[in-house]
Formats: structure tokens, C-alpha cells, sequence
């Protein structure tokens, strides 16, 4: 079945690439808005499988994309969007996770260079699961990494959560790493014991609760 | 209470000085118009000086009015010529002492501040008098009006005011200009060194594709790619230039976000307490959002310290910005160019700030810009320091001896005076006229006390 996906973006050039590329990886782009009032009543009567957005947008060109996919979320909790940018911030991520319902991404532009990846990335926010742009982990890890309890994860485990929270799969982690995938499996229950998560079967989830431990880490 | 009783009648106390330093300089002006004994008019109007700014030390103590000095600058001592002579004007002195001498005097009698000070002299112990039950009974009350009072003659003319701003502003002005270069410059550099370059071996990589696209597709394929990372580091770097000129969160949500932004990208725990009426004017709003950036840096980079808190407030006249850490201090403005930097970003909007950093820390700096929106109101026009003045010194004629004073004479039997008009009246007249006499005595005093005080507080407290 095609997933049908809504583009919001403003620059033309940027906009029709977006459509032809989904279109020429099977989905059905149901609207392309150039607006965030567009936008935030598209959403809500279009529901589409997922949508992608930029954040910055007309008629005020600061955060209109970001406001209206949030609002639309509380109307339709866990409506699935995936949010692009030129430029990434904690901030953002944080108020895109606040309301634990997954299904949610944040990613810079240049990340659609990389159209395999950036359609995979598509795929799972319309899965309900959560994609972090690379940039925003990192700005989470370094930023904390003083203190408890990122400070007990080793190096490796690290960097194993670094992957999960991009969304990568347990065995595109081991892929990446050069690990199997039962020591990779090994790695992230040694992680959740020591963040104190318990342990569940959706690996979503799991990231999502990770970046929710994060956040509500660094809040205190 | 008891203390602010204590100081009006301390105020109340000073008239036992002032009037007869008032008798002294009457006799040093006299005598130097009227007999040409000069030399006693400089020694008086340093003596009236001093007692002015006794008085203005009082109005801030005291009454909560600040008064800024009014006076011009003083004199330059004379320099000798080449050929050893002093010169004052196009008169030639073989010593220095005339010409000086001549130079103070000159500097005294052409000061407006001088004759102001004379003025107020002359007034204020009638001033205080009228004063004197509101100062005794209701001082917390009577002592700002006092000062809104003495603010009127003792602070600077509007002239010497605009005067020192225009002056003020030029520095400012200089100032800003060159750091609006510099970030040009810095700016310049940065997309020179970086994105061109990149971008310019991008094209070349680009065209060499172009041409092995027939002859060795693997190779044309191998140097698209390069094209593509390339293309991804320069948009990297146009970020981090971006970032320096405006970051962008700034753009998209305010000061308040933008510092939680810039907290959550710290390596240190920042805590951001922000408490603003609403937005500041974008230029305010970066140069605070840069100044605490630069001290979060600071902190974590040489202080060493693991916890920060950012506090940003408006009073309603300025913005009070805060940061703390508890790190090892030891900081210092005049050494570290990023606390200049912060200084002379600051100066463009008449801002300040105060570093206390001892060795061994805490290090905790205050950045203040006062809001230029908030103080545009609150001078005193000129129309209303003339008639304060008049009604201070003139209401005592309509009541004291026009009014009271005609009314005893017609008590004590007098049917006509020469000098007291409202006996010169015919007969049914001359009580509706000692009434009026008395009613616009009190009009006119009520006026010079009210005008004053009618401002609202804290509008024109700096320098009136």
C-alpha cells in the first residue's frame, strides 16, 4: 500500500525535489502547502501518513512550520511528522518529544542528500518511531556527558545509543559498528540497566524513552 | 520614620547656614559690581558651590532624587609659550597666576550653574519653610518634593545636558561604527577562507565529472559523490558562520528560548530564568544573547565550572542580565578580550557591566542596558522651572502683605493705604479683595510645590 505523505516547505526548487523523490519511491504526495496556517489545516484535514515539514515558514518566517505540526499533534496525538531544517536545535527536539507520542523526526536538509536514508527516515516516523538528526544526539551526549548517568556509559555503549536515537535498527547498528548483532543486543540491555529503563520489545519505544530519560536529565 | 523626621529637620537645620552664606554672597556681588572688589566673588560662589553640593548629596541620600553636577568644566591651568610668557585671551602675562586667576573667574561668571546656584540659594530657605510642616509631620512624603525642588535649579540646564549626551552619543557612535566593521570584517574572512574555497573546488570536482562521465563512468560516479559531501561540509560551515551572525533560534523565538537553546548546548548545567514584559528591540536582544554566550564559554573553557545561572529582568527602566558560575573566578575585564568585547558591544546601547571574579571564584557578572524607550518623557520644560521660581519668590507678596497684612491694617482701623491695594478700593470692595489677595498667595504656593511633585517618580530622577 502507498503511504500518502504532505510536503510543507516554501522554497520552490526545494519543494518540487521533495515531491519527485517520494514520488519516485512509491508514495502519494496528497498536498504540498507553502504556509503555516496551509500547513496547520492540511494536517488536520488531510491526516496524512506522515508529513514533511520545514520549520521555518511564511507569513512570519521564523517557527511557523514547528507551531503548526505541534498543534496539529495535540489535536491528532502521535500524528506522524517528520521536521527539516537548516540548522538543528535541542530545543526543538525536545518540545517535538514532549508529548511521548513518538512517531516523530527532526532532521537537518542536507540529510536528503542521502535519499536512501532520508526515505527510510520517512518510513519510520509513519511507523510511529523517532528519528533524530545525527547533529542533535551529539549536541545531547557532549553537552552532558559529565554528568550522571550518561557519565556511567562506556564509549562504546555510547555510541551504540547515539545510533538507536538516530533510529537506526539493531542490526543497521551492528552493520555500522562492525559488531554482531547479539553484541549489540548485549550493549543496549547494559545501557537500559544502567539508565534505569526498563527493557521492552519495540525498539521505537525504547529510543523514545531514552530521549525522554535525556531530557528529563538534564531538565532536573 | 523617625530617621526620614531626623533628616527634614536637619534639612530644616540648614537654613541657619544657608542664610547667612546667602548675606555673604549678596556683599561679595555687591561689592564686585558695585566697587570692582572681585577678588572676594570666586572665594563666595566656591563657598555657594560647596553648599550646593551638599545639597545634592542630601537629594540623593535622602530624597531618592539624583542631581547630576551642572558646572562647565574647569579651566586648563595656563602652559607656558614657547618664549616663556602666559597668555589669557590676547593679553600677555610674565606669570602664570593672573592669567589662571582670570581663567577661573571667566570660567565662574559665564556658568549659568553659578547665577542657578545664587537663585536657589536665595529661595531655599523660604522653600523650606513653606515646607517645614510637611517635613516635620509627613516626611516620607515632603523630602522627594524637596528634592524635585532643588533638582529644579541645581540640576544641569537643558543646554549643558544636551550638551554632555551630544558628547556621550559621539563616543557611542564612534564606537559602534568600528565594531559593526570589525563583525564585517570577521564575517568576511570567515566566508572567504571557508565556503569559497569549498565551494570553488566543488565546481572543479564538478566539471571534472562532467568530462569522465563518457570515457570512465566509475570515476565520474566516485567524484559525484565527493560532490555531495562537499556540498554537505560547506553547508556545515555556512551553519557555524550563520550562527555567528544571527543565530537563528534568535530569529525564530526571542531572547528567552534562544538563551534555553544556547543553555541546552553548554557543557555546563545552565539554569535560565528569564522575566520579560515582552519583546526588546532585536539589536538589544543580540548583543545580551551574545554577551552571555561568550560567558558560558568563558566559564566552561577556563573557570572550569560545572553549574551557571542566567538571569535576565526589566524594571521597567533597564534590562538587568545575570550570570553566575562556580568556577575558579579570576577573571578580568582589562586582560581577557571577550569581557571587552562584551563592553563595547554593550556601549551602542549605553550599557554597563560589572564583573566580580576573585581567585578561587565565584564568578558572578551584572550587564545592564538601560531602555531608551522607557525614558524619553520626564524633562522639565523651561516654562515650568520659570514658574516655580516666580511663584516661590513673588507668592509671599498677594498673601503676606497684600492680603494678611491689609487685612489687619483694616482690622486695626485703617481705611486707606498707598501701598496696600486692596485698601485703595472703595469701601464694599476691600474685603472681597483681601480675599482674593490671600486665595491667590495660596494658589501660587500650592502651584510651586504641586508642579514638582506632579511627575510621576523615577521619570525624571536622572539628572533633571
Amino acid at each position: 500500500m502507498t503511504r500518502r505523505v504532505l510536503i510543507a516547505e516554501d522554497i520552490h526548487l526545494l519543494r518540487e525535489g521533495l515531491v519527485h523523490l517520494l514520488q519516485a519511491h512509491g508514495f502519494t504526495v496528497v498536498a504540498a502547502v507553502q504556509t503555516g496556517p496551509d500547513l496547520l489545516t492540511a494536517l488536520l484535514e488531510l491526516r496524512p501518513d506522515v508529513s514533511i515539514v520545514d520549520i521555518r515558514l511564511p507569513p512570519t518566517f521564523t517557527d511557523e512550520g514547528l507551531r503548526a505540526s505541534l498543534a496539529a499533534r495535540r489535536e491528532v496525538p502521535g500524528l506522524p511528522v517528520l521536521v527539516l531544517s537548516q540548522h538543528v536545535e535541542q530545543l526543538y527536539a525536545r518540545e517535538l518529544l514532549a508529548d511521548g507520542s513518538g512517531s516523530t523526526g527532526y532532521l537537518l536538509k542536507d540529510r536528503v542528500f542521502n535519499d536512501r536514508q532520508f526515505v527510510d527516515a520517512v518510513h519510520r516516523v509513519a511507523d510511529g518511531g523517532t528519528v533524530m538528526d545525527a547533529e542533535v544526539i551529539a549536541k545531547l551526549l557532549t553537552g552532558n556527558s559529565r554528568h550522571e548517568p550518561l557519565g556511567r556509559l562506556s564509549d562504546r555503549e555510547r555510541e551504540v545509543l547515539r545510533a538507536m536515537a538516530e533510529g537506526c535498527s539493531n542490526s543497521a547498528i551492528a552493520d555500522r559498528l562492525f559488531l554482531s548483532e547479539s553484541a549489540i543486543a548485549k550493549h543496549i540491555s547494559s545501557i537500559f540497566a544502567k539508565l534505569e529503563l526498563a527493557n521492552s520489545d519495540d525498539n521505537n519505544r525504547r529510543v523514545l524513552a531514552v530521549l525522554a530519560y535525556l531530557n528529563a536529565a538534564n531538565r532536573s | 520614620m523617625v530617621r526620614q523626621r531626623a533628616r527634614g529637620i536637619a534639612l530644616l537645620g540648614l537654613i541657619l547656614i544657608e542664610v547667612p552664606l546667602l548675606a555673604l554672597a549678596a556683599v561679595a556681588l555687591l561689592q564686585a559690581s558695585g566697587i570692582g572688589l572681585i577678588p572676594l566673588f570666586p572665594p563666595a560662589v566656591l563657598l555657594v558651590r560647596r553648599m550646593a553640593a551638599q545639597t545634592r548629596r542630601h537629594c540623593t541620600q535622602w530624597c531618592g532624587i539624583t542631581i547630576a553636577e551642572p558646572y562647565d568644566p574647569e579651566p586648563p591651568h595656563p602652559e607656558p609659550t614657547d618664549d616663556g610668557w602666559y597668555r589669557y585671551r590676547r593679553t600677555l602675562f610674565r606669570s602664570p597666576r593672573l592669567p589662571a586667576w582670570l581663567a577661573r573667574l571667566g570660567w565662574m561668571l559665564r556658568d549659568p550653574a553659578t547665577w542657578r546656584d545664587l537663585a536657589w540659594l536665595g529661595l531655599d530657605p523660604l522653600v523650606k519653610l513653606a515646607l517645614a510642616p510637611g517635613l516635620l509631620l509627613a516626611p516620607a512624603r515632603t523630602l522627594p518634593a524637596y528634592g524635585r525642588w532643588a533638582a529644579l535649579l541645581l540640576g544641569p540646564t537643558t543646554a549643558r545636558r544636551l550638551a554632555g549626551e551630544v558628547q556621550r552619543l559621539n563616543t557611542a557612535r564612534v564606537r559602534a561604527g568600528d565594531t559593526q566593521t570589525a563583525e564585517m570584517r570577521r564575517i568576511e574572512r570567515d566566508l572567504h577562507d571557508g565556503i569559497q574555497g569549498r565551494l570553488v573546488a566543488l565546481g572543479m570536482a564538478a566539471a571534472t565529472a562532467e568530462k569522465l562521465v563518457d570515457s570512465s563512468p566509475g570515476a565520474a560516479k566516485a567524484l559525484l559523490g565527493q560532490v555531495r559531501g562537499g556540498t554537505a561540509e560547506a553547508l556545515a560551515e555556512l551553519r557555524r558562520v550563520v550562527r555567528g551572525i544571527s543565530p537563528p533560534v534568535l530569529t525564530e523565538r526571542g531572547l528567552a528560548d534562544a538563551l534555553r537553546a544556547l543553555a541546552l548546548d553548554s557543557p555546563l548545567r545552565v539554569r535560565v530564568d528569564v522575566t520579560l514584559p515582552g519583546p526588546l528591540p532585536a539589536p538589544v536582544e543580540s548583543a545580551v544573547y551574545f554577551a552571555v554566550s561568550e560567558l558560558l564559554t568563558n566559564a566552561a573553557k577556563y573557570a572550569g565550572a560545572g553549574h551557571a545561572a542566567v538571569e535576565i529582568r526589566h524594571d521597567g527602566t533597564a534590562l538587568h542580565v545575570h550570570v553566575r558560575d562556580d568556577g575558579s573566578g579570576g577573571a578580568d575585564p582589562a586582560r581577557g578580550t571577550g569581557l571587552h568585547g562584551i563592553e563595547r558591544r554593550l556601549a551602542a546601547f549605553d550599557g554597563t557591566s560589572t564583573v566580580t571574579s576573585p581567585p578561587g571564584g565565584p564568578t558572578s557578572v551584572t550587564l545592564t542596558v538601560p531602555d531608551r524607550r522607557s525614558q524619553r518623557a520626564g524633562r522639565v520644560p523651561r516654562w515650568e522651572t520659570t514658574l516655580v521660581v516666580v511663584c516661590w519668590s513673588l507668592a509671599w507678596l498677594p498673601l503676606f502683605t497684600q492680603g494678611l497684612g491689609a487685612a489687619a491694617a483694616k482690622l486695626a482701623g485703617a481705611e486707606h493705604s498707598r501701598w496696600l491695594l486692596p485698601l485703595r478700593a472703595s469701601g464694599i470692595w476691600q474685603w472681597p479683595m483681601i480675599a482674593g489677595m490671600v486665595a491667590a498667595g495660596i494658589a501660587m504656593y500650592l502651584t510651586a510645590v504641586w508642579l514638582p511633585v506632579r511627575r510621576p517618580r523615577g521619570s525624571p530622577r536622572s539628572a533633571t
